[in-house]
């Protein structure tokens, strides 16, 4: 998906102005964003389902979960929404300092939240908590793996987006990449927000 | 138009540049449909061939040319191989890539790069589904659970390599939106688009939203196998029919993925053969849109005998109905496009006529399986099998078929020989009703599908059936060998040999490398045959 976006070679410039690109572009990108609703829809139909199935079952095993774990986490990705809009809207003004600057904060959110996640997880596999114990961890599972593997994707494609913004590849008149990167982020931070209450507060 | 500059320019043939380094990198969607028609037809053979096989088997009561296990495999490899290799990607891979930037007046596709990249995708799953072979499936194309959580058959990696084709259905979807968005030459508007346009924007429309499911559905299934979820398993509070539920809320939608773009392609031959314009241009562009909508709505109706409340099996049969309404709007204005036309029996034509015929009888059977009392009796019958057959060979691969002699000129600048491929059209035609018309009728007599061993009293329409397939088999294999004996031919082909008013062939055949010298300046519909000056041939 993020190659589309980074398209700037000479094929490409033969039959696109930067305007067009970047209209065509951002259009992509909310079409590949409605997949991913699409994609993360499929658990949480199945996540309503069980959970009106097995309410008992969904507040003894949300207990299990660490809520400050995911509280830090949480603030720490709507941190990292907020560091990655700066970035934006700063290489959109040619501060190419700034941007690069505010997208590498953005990246150690994104590792911090990993940190987290992984002593989340050992704390889980320590108490012999596994996908297969009962139908609420298997979702639990699921669904912050897919949404840490999105995170994943997301830190690599930011790197990229880092190095060459660094490189002064981007400025007032050409930043798209930088905007598509930051719309994808936002993405995968608004999927957090609703997994976050979902699996840890809602009793 | 386009070609008036030619003599100003050079005319470099998109096929001109050789080697086989230039067809790995390349970014031309020309290039990258030859690629996607390649691939697809290798599939739809080997497919086709295991069909024969299943044909063969099937000639006697008893399970004496294969064993049952292995039939089993068989018929998963037909259906996932046709499915998801051939007539998924099919039309819209293949011919959408070749004509989206052609029709609209566009020098590519929004994403060239994306494109090719869409296109590994594609060999990458190819590959890894190739690899699942070694230990093949036996749970049919639908991986039911909960036998497909529990067979020992290799399904991961074949529902794998399914889940990296999405990918490619996916980005090949986004990027035909945008393209068409975005990149239509000045005046091209949407009401001026040509209908296979508008199919294919339909069908990227049901890319997007579907396959994102049926990845979900598959990756479950693989985490089911692997680290033991257990969202299908009744034994850990599961719901196989979840399974079902999901499966279908993409593979209904598949179905239209499927039909779609064929629906695109008669529309585009009918005028141009009947010397009319097409009748209906709005209803027939927005009906595509109309199933789009439709078919998320009516999955649960492959599930009436799965155990869902008799409410909701009422709501989704009434719901099934309603795609009826959108697909006659289609039939019924082809039928007036031909009404007092011209009409000339080129063999593209044919086909298009033929899918008109076959499809309608697809369709009207859709709606006795819709219908909740009668598919009580009819589910998973050779009824289904039969009515399956017409609208997805019948339907789609009618169209294909049509859509390769149609733009064959267009793609490869040369010609084949028109009386063969009438003659080919005529083998696969018959061929294809003996094989598949038996089959309402031992469908109503209770033949449950997917069993290698039969009551003997089907045998006599049983072995009509694969008498049927190998006539139908014999018109594949001439129309193959035409179509390829044609490339080697001398006959070139003019730039317009039809007399289409459709941009693509106000271009050379084979098209220049970007297509058109100067993006063409559009003022007025593409189907005004008949009324106005036409161009000449």
């Amino acid at each position: 998906m993020e190659e589309a976006n980074m398209e700037h070679d000479a094929h490409h410039d033969l039959h696109m102005t930067p305007e067009e690109e970047y209209s065509s572009s951002k259009l992509g990108m909310w079409l590949f964003l409605g997949t991913e609703i699409m994609l993360f829809g499929g658990l949480f139909a199945a996540y309503a389902i069980f959970r009106a199935k097995y309410p008992e079952l969904f507040l003894e095993s949300h207990q299990e979960l660490n809520r400050e774990m995911g509280a830090v986490n949480t603030g720490i990705l709507i941190f990292s929404s907020l560091t990655m809009a700066i970035g934006v809207t700063a290489i959109q003004r040619g501060k190419q300092m700034l941007a690069g600057i505010m997208i590498l904060v953005t990246i150690i959110c994104g590792l911090g939240f990993g940190v987290v996640k992984y002593f989340e997880y050992g704390s889980k596999f320590s108490h012999h908590i596994y996908p297969d114990t009962n139908i609420f961890f298997s979702l639990y599972f699921m669904m912050t793996g897919l949404h840490m593997l999105h995170v994943f994707v997301g830190l690599i494609v930011l790197g990229v987006i880092m190095v060459m913004t660094f490189q002064k590849k981007f400025d007032e008149k050409y930043s798209t990449p930088v905007e598509m990167g930051g719309l994808y982020w936002h993405l995968v931070d608004l999927v957090w927000i609703y997994l976050f209450p979902l699996l840890y507060l809602v009793g | 138009m386009a070609n008036e500059s030619v003599a100003t320019n050079v005319y470099v043939p998109y096929l001109e540049q050789k080697g086989f380094m230039s067809w790995l990198v390349t970014t031309d969607h020309k290039r990258i449909g030859i690629m996607y028609l390649i691939s697809i037809s290798l599939f739809f053979l080997i497919a086709g061939i295991i069909a024969l096989l299943m044909r063969f088997e099937l000639m006697t009561p008893m399970a004496d040319f294969v064993s049952p296990h292995t039939y089993n495999v068989l018929f998963t490899l037909h259906g996932s191989l046709m499915v998801f290799f051939f007539i998924v990607p099919g039309l819209a891979a293949s011919f959408g890539n070749f004509l989206i930037p052609l029709m609209i007046g566009a020098p590519d596709v929004a994403f060239p790069k994306l494109n090719l990249g869409s296109y590994y995708i594609y060999i990458a799953g190819t590959i890894i589904v190739l690899y699942a072979l070694l230990q093949p499936a036996d749970t049919g194309w639908t991986f039911y659970t909960p036998y497909s959580a529990t067979t020992d058959t290799d399904v991961v990696m074949i529902t794998f390599g399914v889940f990296v084709l999405g990918f490619s259905s996916i980005l090949t979807g986004m990027n035909f939106i945008v393209t068409i968005h975005k990149m239509r030459a000045p005046g091209m508007t949407w009401h001026r688009l040509p209908l296979f346009i508008w199919a294919s924007y339909a069908t990227a429309v049901l890319q997007l939203l579907a396959t994102p499911v049926v990845g979900i559905t598959l990756l479950l299934l693989i985490a089911e196998r692997s680290l033991g979820v257990g969202f299908f398993d009744p034994a850990k509070g599961g719901d196989p029919v979840l399974f079902q539920n999901f499966f279908w809320f993409y593979s209904h939608p598949a179905v239209y993925i499927m039909i779609i773009p064929a629906m695109g392609v008669i529309s585009e031959i009918i005028p141009v053969f009947a010397r009319k314009p097409i009748f209906g241009y709005k209803a027939i562009a927005y009906s595509s849109l109309g199933i789009a909508f439709i078919s998320f709505l009516v999955w649960a109706h492959h599930m009436f005998t799965s155990g869902i409340s008799e409410v909701a099996a009422t709501i989704f049969s009434f719901l099934t109905f309603l795609v009826a309404i959108p697909t006659a709007i289609k039939v019924f204005n082809w039928l007036a496009t031909l009404y007092k036309g011209s009409i000339e029996l080129h063999s593209a034509m044919l086909y298009a006529l033929g899918f008109v015929f076959l499809f309608t009888i697809g369709g009207l059977t859709g709606v006795f399986l819709g219908a909740l009392a009668a598919d009580i009796h009819l589910h998973d019958t050779y009824f289904v099998v039969a009515h399956m057959h017409y609208v997805m060979i019948g339907g789609t691969v009618m169209g294909f078929f049509g859509a390769l002699h149609f733009w064959y000129p267009k793609w490869f600048g040369k010609m084949f020989n028109e009386s063969v491929a009438k003659l080919s059209w005529f083998l696969v035609f018959v061929g294809f009703n003996i094989t598949f018309f038996p089959q309402f009728f031992l469908g109503i007599q209770g033949m449950p599908r997917r069993y290698a061993t039969y009551p003997e009293e089907f045998q006599s329409l049983m072995a009509l059936s694969t008498y049927g397939s190998w006539i139908l088999g014999l018109g594949v294999l001439i129309m193959t060998v035409n179509l390829i004996k044609g490339l080697f031919s001398d006959e070139k082909a003019p730039q317009n040999p039809y007399g289409s008013l459709s941009l693509e062939w106000q271009v050379p055949s084979p098209p220049p490398t970007l297509n058109f010298d100067k993006i063409p300046e559009v003022t007025d519909w593409t189907y005004g045959y008949g009324k106005k000056k036409e161009v000449d041939a």
